[in-house]
């Protein structure tokens, strides 16, 4: 599914056991759909050499620090493939 | 790019043991010599993208972009809202990346990290500097920015709003830094020469 700009979004949770985009810091959080980058071959497919790899929209998301670590009052905005969020 | 060495089985650190305690040089060719075998490049391709590299990419072209931003506010907003096409219109135009570029306010001060590996735009910012690539940098900027910024020598007033953008996609990210005051009668080419890579990044003002 695809999301639009002012979306609250959930990373989805959990560590695969390949390669992923995904950094650690994130998996679980909710952060809102800032901007829409463009349509991208999925990492998490393209490096175990599945072809062709999935093409999924990669969204700019932010974050509080607050959400994130408890405390601080900045913002972390990270790229993110469709397949890596989830309705929270 | 994204391959966090982090998570190679042979990555013991800097106590001496497995494979990084060989020289960078031999483990890069090490790495380029089964690219090559796997058939994914060759090394006249590697040359050649290395020459070009190391003799066009320079912060001088995102400090060029940044100065020309700061005198045409039309340029401006177009470097905003499409990267790309701004930088071709300063004859960058071929960028491997999707350039997104972040401008700095009086209340909003952005910094660039990659937490993943260390993604950059090197063309408009030249190679990057080795603390881009610690793991110091990388860990710490998305979690204590301030704290950071500081370290450099950079002391945001507390209001300031420090929004970080951690590089994991096809994107390259480029800070816009404020034109500072004091510099109406400057020519282009004059404020070009104010603007330095750490000002790009973000761990500088300017």
């Amino acid at each position: 599914m695809s999301y639009a700009t002012g979306t609250r979004v959930l990373v989805r949770p959990g560590d695969p056991d390949h390669h992923t985009r995904v950094p650690g810091y994130l998996r679980g959080h909710t952060g809102e759909v800032i901007a829409t980058l463009g349509r991208w071959p999925l990492p998490d497919d393209s490096a175990r050499g599945i072809t062709p790899p999935r093409v999924e929209t990669c969204y700019a998301v932010r974050f509080s620090a607050r959400d994130l670590w408890g405390s601080g009052d900045h913002t972390v905005t990270v790229d993110l493939w469709e397949s890596y969020l989830d309705q929270p | 790019m994204t391959s966090p060495d982090e998570a190679s089985p042979d990555h013991t650190g800097h106590d001496g043991s497995g494979h990084h305690d060989l020289p960078a040089a031999a483990r890069t060719r090490r790495l380029e010599e089964r690219l090559i075998v796997a058939g994914l490049t060759s090394d006249d391709e590697i040359d050649a993208f290395l020459t070009g590299l190391y003799t066009s990419a320079s912060p001088g072209n995102g400090a060029r972009m940044t100065a020309r931003a700061w005198t045409d506010p039309a340029y401006r907003d177009l470097l905003l809202s499409d990267g790309n096409t701004a930088a071709a219109r300063e004859g960058f135009g071929e960028l491997s990346y999707q350039l997104r570029v972040v401008a700095n306010a009086e209340d909003v001060h952005n910094v660039i990290v990659c937490t993943l590996c260390s993604c950059y735009p090197v063309s408009l910012l030249g190679p990057s500097p080795g603390w881009y690539k610690s793991f110091a940098y990388r860990s710490r900027t998305v979690r204590e920015p301030r704290a950071v910024l500081g370290e450099f020598g950079l002391n945001l007033p507390a209001q300031v709003q420090i929004s970080v953008w951690d590089s994991t996609s096809e994107a390259r990210y480029m800070v816009l830094p404020a034109r500072p005051a004091g510099t109406g009668g400057l020519a282009a080419g004059e404020l070009a020469a104010l603007v330095t890579r750490n000002g790009l990044i973000g761990t500088a003002l300017v």
